[in-house]
């Protein structure tokens, strides 16, 4: 705000546009839309519909032009960092590259302009490619049968804990907890609860994975299943997987598989050959769908036999016999879980998902895993000697490190992850898992190349110099961005959700 | 792999870099009798060129509103939508970015948030409104969720108005933590009967849809009334969002939440998602809310600027506590229905809510004038409502030999009504398609 030509010409430095809130750029009169031309008689909503049923002016909504609405999410898109932009090592999130044909797929009109209801002989290409995706899925998982409809991976969650509750309840059985390591993902333990169970917490042992015995202490007939992260959270593979299912399974309880780190695993190792029941998949992780800034996401959940006749409504049936050749919805599963999505799940998502499948093959699925995980352990073995790894072991598709040797500098994760953004990177995810504290989880993905991926780690090293030469620098950091930190205390203390005119008086 | 950057030259020196010989060795901790010792059994991949050869295969193999005139609604609405909000929402700085926990290079994403989180308080009346939930559907058991938390109460009233899918999901979301679902019925004319029956101190809720599903326009406020005499909260559920543009909000009638799908404001169809799920409250509720909130903030140099916040509710920070579970949400809809607002406007998008009332009431007035076809319902409508047809199945099938998707039989959701279709015009379809229908409908010859 310095720079005095930031108030002459109202866009900040140069090229670099500050941009008020559109109800700031509003101006009575300007349009932004057109109307066809009325080809009915034109109706007084007022005198057509009940007294007090018609709304006065909608307060606050913009009148903008086209140009103004063009620019103004133009300029506002110039404020993000992006995959497309660069390497964004957000651990957990698999942020790897969207394809562009993808994109342009789900926006063929028979995919992107075709409505849910409309006849099943009038969507079979949406059918067979549903029933395409549950196949490939289904293989790449090691389940037998797959549903698309859960909207997000955590909506998936709820789906198999719901599956898992049938499952006891149609035996007679009134289980109570669900186990969940204390390195999962919120997701794991607030899915649980919401679907009414009692969460009990597993610690993680000294060397970061589970032990057969933890959860033999715990695991009784009371006891529905366990919910297992596998790569776990802490990118390390499980390697007690297989007795611990055991374990659950001879009790009668049945296990969950959070498949968010199935990057690590494609045609390495499928979940159900390990003694996973039932398992989310995230479309946006592993299998490229965009982010979207926050979504939409798409969590198909693939199961074992014996939870297949708890599949949620309506599930893609290939006709047989007499009936014909084709697909149907068949909602006739009478022990289904129920409906979990308005329609059939994010249906855009599997098109995409489908069509990175088909782009790579089982050859380039594998190489994705293999490629992940090799870049996982190179970013590990470059910055190892400038920042503490908390469980030092091979890990797979990502890596936690920690700032416990920047202790004696003040410098503190957060620092590392703003000050990050000034050498022009998205910050790893930061403070997960919970277990470890101040941790840096780093997720480069098979995207990035050697030289990209040496020049984060420079980054990183520099850093670390940096805490030690000019730590004053690193914790007022980020310096080359348009905001500096942001006061979180304040926003939350006194919350201003939108923005009223009033106040501005 | 054309995704894939590494060269095998990369590989190797990689490989060199941390101690290992070859790639297997990565998985060491994989024991390998655990490993796929095969390849993965699918086909083999295809060309960019390839790949496109088929998909667009399968997509023609599907109707839409580029083959044939659509007067399915039911939750899903299709609208015009503006070329800007394809073009703006493919920006890779949007389409690639995930959620904005990094608010120093995420202020695109977040202002956008902070600028629908306005505009829908502006639509449905109401203090607060979050950054979305998956669809209408999971919004509303959202909605019962939160109520039941507020109130501490278990027993939900569902108007049977509501979309069958959504009491579905509330149905299956429900399942598990002893809750009661109780059904208010519909009186002859297509609007919920009066409440009082349904409603009372054990009530967490009442949850009632706007326009409800058969089309009615409903009585928000004396369902608020017949809520608040017992201590229960009421929910509205929107699953046409056009529609705020033109009633009165139902937060001004009395609702305490507002809920909803949002997918007409410039989403595509795509078949039934990904959509848009909205969530909108009084102040007091506040901390019962859902899903994500942006707020307004300043940076250290006193700069406006806008941050995730209130993320004590969420499911990162309180795990098994947590007001709900979700994460990942739809926010690349939201940005499309912000930008689809902005460009509508406080003019727009009460001219375009118009014109859908006005096509709707054309079509009602050509039925209601054919002897062969019936309005069964009396109750005021938006843009959707039922018609009463001789025969379902033969009347969709003349439908269709004319290009027509003519509206859903409504058999499986209200068989009380006898034969009949739901049926929504939007600003999409033409006087003389509204005509086609019609006759189709009638089984008029042509
Ligand atoms: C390990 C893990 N589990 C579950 C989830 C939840 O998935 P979603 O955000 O798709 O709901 C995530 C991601 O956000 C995750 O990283």
């Amino acid at each position: 705000m310095s720079d005095p030509r930031a108030r002459i010409g109202n866009t900040g430095t140069g090229f670099s546009y500050e941009e008020p809130l559109v109800f700031e750029l509003s101006r009575p009169g300007r349009i932004g839309y057109s109307l066809p031309a009325y080809d009915v008689p034109p109706v007084d909503a007022v005198q057509m519909l009940p007294d007090g049923s018609v709304r006065d002016d909608i307060e606050g909504m913009p009148e903008v032009s086209e140009v103004d609405v063009v620019r103004h999410f133009t300029r506002m898109s110039t404020w993000n960092a992006s995959v497309d932009l660069g390497l964004y090592p957000l651990g957990s999130c698999t942020m790897k590259y969207n394809p562009k044909i993808n994109e342009r797929a789900a926006r063929l009109g028979g995919f992107a302009d075709a409505h849910p209801l409309q006849p099943a002989s009038e969507q079979q290409g949406f059918l067979e490619l549903c029933h395409r995706l549950e196949n490939e899925l289904a293989e790449i998982c090691g389940m037998d049968r797959v549903t698309l409809q859960p909207a997000a991976g955590a909506q998936g969650e709820l789906a198999g804990i719901m599956m898992i509750r049938a499952y006891h309840e149609h035996r007679g059985e009134l289980r109570s907890k669900i186990l969940v390591p204390d390195s999962a993902h919120g997701t794991n333990p607030a899915s649980a609860a919401l679907n009414g169970y009692e969460v009990v917490a597993i610690p993680s042992d000294e060397d970061g994975i589970l032990h057969p015995e933890a959860i033999e202490a715990v695991m009784s007939e009371d006891v529905a299943g366990l919910m297992i992260t596998n790569p776990s959270t802490l990118g390390l593979f499980e390697e007690h997987v297989v007795r611990i299912c055991e374990i659950v399974h001879a009790k009668g309880g049945l296990v969950y598989g959070d498949g968010a780190n199935l990057n690590a695993l494609l045609g390495i190792a499928r979940p159900g050959d390990l003694g996973i029941d039932v398992m989310h998949i995230n479309l946006h992780k592993t299998f490229s769908t965009p982010h979207g800034g926050g979504g939409p996401g798409s969590g198909p959940v693939g199961v074992k036999n014996v939870l297949a006749p708890y599949l949620p409504t309506p599930v893609v049936r290939e006709l047989a016999g007499a009936e014909g050749a084709g697909f149907v919805l068949d909602y006739d599963l009478p022990q289904s879980i129920g409906r979990l999505h308005a329609n059939f799940g994010n249906a855009g998502m599997f098109v995409r998902a489908h069509a990175y499948i088909r782009s790579l093959g089982p050859d380039g699925l594998k190489r994705c895993a293999e490629m992940a995980v090799l870049n996982a352990n190179y970013l590990l073995a470059r910055l190892r000697t400038a920042y503490h790894v908390p469980f030092d072991r091979a890990v797979m598709h990502e890596c936690v490190l920690t700032d416990r040797s920047l202790q004696d500098t003040g410098v503190t994760t957060l620092d590392v992850a703003k000050r990050l953004i000034d050498y022009g990177y998205h910050p790893p995810t930061i403070y997960f898992p919970l277990i470890v504290h101040g941790a840096i989880m780093i997720e480069p993905t098979e995207s990035e190349s050697l030289d990209g991926l040496d020049r984060f780690a420079d980054a990183m090293l520099a850093i670390a110099q940096e805490a030690r030469e000019d730590a004053d620098t690193v914790r007022t950091a980020p310096h080359h961005t348009r905001r500096s930190r942001l006061d979180e205390t304040r926003a939350a203390r006194k919350p201003i959700l939108r923005w009223q005119p009033a106040a501005r008086d | 792999m054309r995704y894939i950057p590494h060269t095998e030259n990369e590989i190797q020196r990689m490989l060199d870099a941390v101690g290992l010989s070859q790639l297997d060795e990565l998985f060491d901790a994989i024991p390998q009798k655990q490993r796929l010792a095969r390849p993965l059994d699918l086909r083999r991949a295809v060309s960019e060129q390839e790949l496109w050869g088929e998909l667009k295969t399968l997509a023609a193999r599907n109707a839409s509103t580029e083959t044939h005139d659509c007067f399915l609604g039911a939750g899903v609405y299709p609208h015009f939508t503006p070329a800007v909000v394809d073009a703006l929402t493919s920006r890779s700085e949007f389409t690639t970015a995930y959620t904005p926990y990094q608010p120093e290079i995420s202020q695109g994403t977040l202002q956008t948030i902070f600028e629908w989180q306005t505009m829908i308080c502006g639509l449905t009346g109401c203090d607060v409104a979050n950054a979305s939930m998956y669809d209408g559907a999971s919004a509303s058991a959202e909605a019962a969720l939160m109520a039941m938390r507020a109130t501490r109460r278990s027993k939900v009233v569902v108007a049977a108005g509501l979309h069958p899918h959504y009491r579905d999901v509330l149905r299956t979301y429900l399942n598990g933590l002893r809750a009661e679902i109780v059904e208010a019925p519909l009186a002859d004319d297509g609007r919920t009967a009066p409440l009082a029956e349904q409603v009372d101190g054990a009530t967490a809720c009442v949850i009632l849809q706007q326009p409800n599903f058969l089309g009615a326009i409903e009585d928000v406020r004396a369902a608020a009334e017949a809520a608040s005499a017992c201590g229960a909260k009421l929910a509205v559920t929107v699953t046409e969002a056009l529609s705020l543009a033109l009633l009165t909000p139902p937060g001004e009638l009395g609702a305490d939440i507002v809920c909803g799908e949002a997918q007409s404001f410039g989403v595509p169809m795509s078949l039934g998602g990904p959509h848009l799920g909205f969530m909108a409250t009084r102040q007091k509720l506040l901390r019962q809310l859902p899903g994500r909130l942006v707020g307004e903030t300043v940076d250290t140099e006193g700069r406006r600027g806008y941050v995730l916040t209130l993320a004590t509710r969420e499911q990162h920070i309180r795990r098994e506590k947590a007001t709900s579970n979700i994460c990942t949400n739809q926010g690349l809809c939201l940005l499309m229905a912000t930008i689809y607002l902005c460009l509508h406007g406080r003019r727009g998008l009460r001219a375009l809510a118009e014109l859908n009332l006005a096509k709707a009431e054309y079509a009602k007035a050509r039925v209601r004038e054919n002897p062969a076809l019936s309005l069964p319902l009396e109750a005021p409508t938006f843009n959707e409502f039922v018609v009463g047809v001789p025969d379902v199945a033969a009347a969709l099938e003349r439908a269709r030999a004319d290009r027509l998707l003519g509206g859903l039989d409504l058999a499986p959701y209200a068989p009380d009504l006898g034969p009949a279709l739901l049926v929504c015009t939007t600003e999409l379809v033409s006087r003389e398609a509204i005509d086609r229908l019609v006759a189709a409908l009638a089984g008029d010859a042509s």
